[in-house]
């Protein structure tokens, strides 16, 4: 536990701030923020990171996100996924 | 910590995503933003930048923002211009300086701008969020006085009220023509949900009446998908004609409601003339207006090509390939806070990736999206070509009403972040 509260804190330290976004990570609010019936706030960074994986190689069906999964690498991906955990983890 | 404890924190605190974990800001970083306009994209950078600690004063002339997304519901008859109206509340939660009043000067080499009833406000940075203004300079017989006859309703508000009234006291077998503009426009979309959400209301109530598109374009957003749509939902209702096929507007006469074009006069019960636009009055002022009537900005900091130190989002701006939406106004604000608190801590603003989406409706229950994912060459916007597009064609139902649902639940997103309530 004191490894991923390190981990989080060290985030936070370097990386995890509003001001401190990776490319692409602001746009999710957009549509999954307070208010969405499709909220973000229980996913960790794994779990985003599955998610946007498989909705770009097709193994998971959606109306909408394996278009936009198509516009980002595995690296945006993992970077957006854990500011976003950061984020919630840290309210 | 347990996966579980973790997914419980972040459920019992309830979390939003940008609003989250900013860093506090060193004294001498702090810089003075005014932003003008409170729309989804004004007060989407106005919240953000307050929230990272900047001495931001937002100026609207309204009390309260009337969507524009949705407002083809009202004419559909199935929403309130009530759920359109946004008090400017989301700004008051986080502390910043409303002023209501009108921007009509600004001096960028003073850093200030002046308001109508006098007030000077000095800025560091500008962040202009007009929106658009109609050209009533373009179709002849199209002037402010004609949009009270043949309204345009391409700003919610009075407009879409008295378009809706219009269409309600027309009877049953009358013509509604909408004549939608060239590219670039806001909502590029929009004359064409507002076709079908017009159909939906009219096939109800009125089902002898039809819907002429007199078109200034050969092909128009979504049309696979509208055209579709209006096949399954409303056949032989909605007529589509481009200028190949006599569509062009060239003059209207308001007092007649009648559409000139090309190959003869339209008579129309209920005339929905959607006109040019371009960007909002306070931009061409401030001189961030290029010949396109549009702001050329970068892609990364949406700071003026044209004037240093303002920055331009949403409709009026021009930062490459995103089009004009409340979701690309709202992504762009962030992107431009983000980039403009970096400016002020002397940093470098990263390049950025955009998304935009767009979703429309057919009916309540019949729903379709545009999706785009943008990124900088050269410091404009490109759209990445092997990503986003349109829903697909022959889609069941079912799918289409997952959509119309999502696209309620982006409303209530986009909304909350934008105006905070």
């Amino acid at each position: 536990m004191r490894q991923v509260l390190l981990i989080v804190l060290g985030l936070s330290a370097s990386g995890s701030a509003a001001q401190d976004a990776p490319p692409g990570a602001t746009t999710c609010s957009g549509c999954h923020g307070a208010g969405s019936s499709l909220p973000l706030d229980a996913l960790t960074a794994e779990d985003i990171v599955t998610a946007m994986a498989a909705f770009r190689d097709g193994t998971r069906a959606a109306t909408l996100m394996p278009r936009l999964a198509a516009g980002f690498s595995d690296a945006e991906i993992a970077a957006i996924a854990a500011w976003i955990a950061a984020q919630e983890d840290g309210q | 910590m347990t996966l579980d404890r973790r997914r419980m924190l972040a459920l019992a605190c309830g979390a939003t995503l940008a609003a989250a974990l900013s860093r506090p800001l060193a004294a001498q970083d702090r810089g003075r933003v005014v932003v003008v306009g409170g729309g989804f994209g004004g007060a989407t950078a106005a919240r953000m930048l307050a929230r990272f600690g900047h001495d931001v004063t937002l100026v609207e002339r309204n009390a309260a923002y009337v969507s524009c997304p949705g407002s083809n519901a009202v004419l559909g008859g199935f929403d309130s211009m009530a759920t359109l109206t946004f008090p400017l509340a989301g700004a008051v939660q986080d502390n910043l300086r409303i002023v209501q009043d009108a921007a009509v000067d600004v001096d960028p080499v003073a850093g200030t701008v002046t308001l109508a009833g006098g007030e000077v406000l000095p800025w560091d940075r500008l962040v202009l969020s007009p929106g658009v203004d109609m050209r009533y300079d373009v179709l002849p017989g199209y002037d402010e006085a004609a949009a009270e006859l043949m309204p345009h309703a391409w700003k919610a508000g009075p407009q879409t009220t008295l378009l809706r009234a219009q269409l309600e006291a027309m009877e049953d077998g009358g013509i509604v023509v909408i004549a939608p503009p060239e590219n670039p426009f806001r909502c590029p979309p929009g004359p064409y949900e507002r076709a079908s959400l017009i159909a939906h209301y009219l096939s109800q109530t009125k089902p002898a009446s039809r819907i002429l598109i007199l078109d200034a374009k050969e092909t128009f957003s979504k049309q696979p998908l509208f055209t579709e749509a209006w096949d399954r939902l409303y056949p032989g209702m909605i007529e589509f004609r481009p200028p190949s096929f006599g569509g062009r507007v060239v003059a209207v006469d308001a007092a007649t409601r009648t559409l000139v074009t090309d190959f003869g006069d339209v008579i129309a019960a209920v005339a929905n003339v959607i006109p040019p636009q371009r960007a909002g009055a306070i931009a061409a002022i401030a001189g961030v207006v290029d010949e396109t009537g549009w702001c050329p900005v970068s892609g990364v900091t949406f700071e003026s090509d044209l004037v240093p130190g303002i920055h331009v989002i949403g409709d009026a701006c021009a930062p490459g390939a995103m089009p004009k939406s409340a979701f690309a106004a709202n992504a762009q604000a962030k992107v431009a806070a983000q980039a403009i608190d970096a400016l002020f801590r002397a940093a470098t603003p990263p390049d950025p990736k955009l998304v935009n989406t767009c979703y429309s409706l057919a009916a309540p229950d019949h729903g379709f999206t545009v999706a785009g994912v943008y990124q900088t060459v050269d410091g404009k916007l490109a759209e990445i070509t092997d990503a986003g597009g349109l829903s697909p064609l022959d889609a069941p139902a079912e799918v289409r009403a997952l959509e119309a649902g999502y696209a309620r639940s982006w409303y209530a997103a986009i909304t909350h972040e934008a105006f905070g309530v």
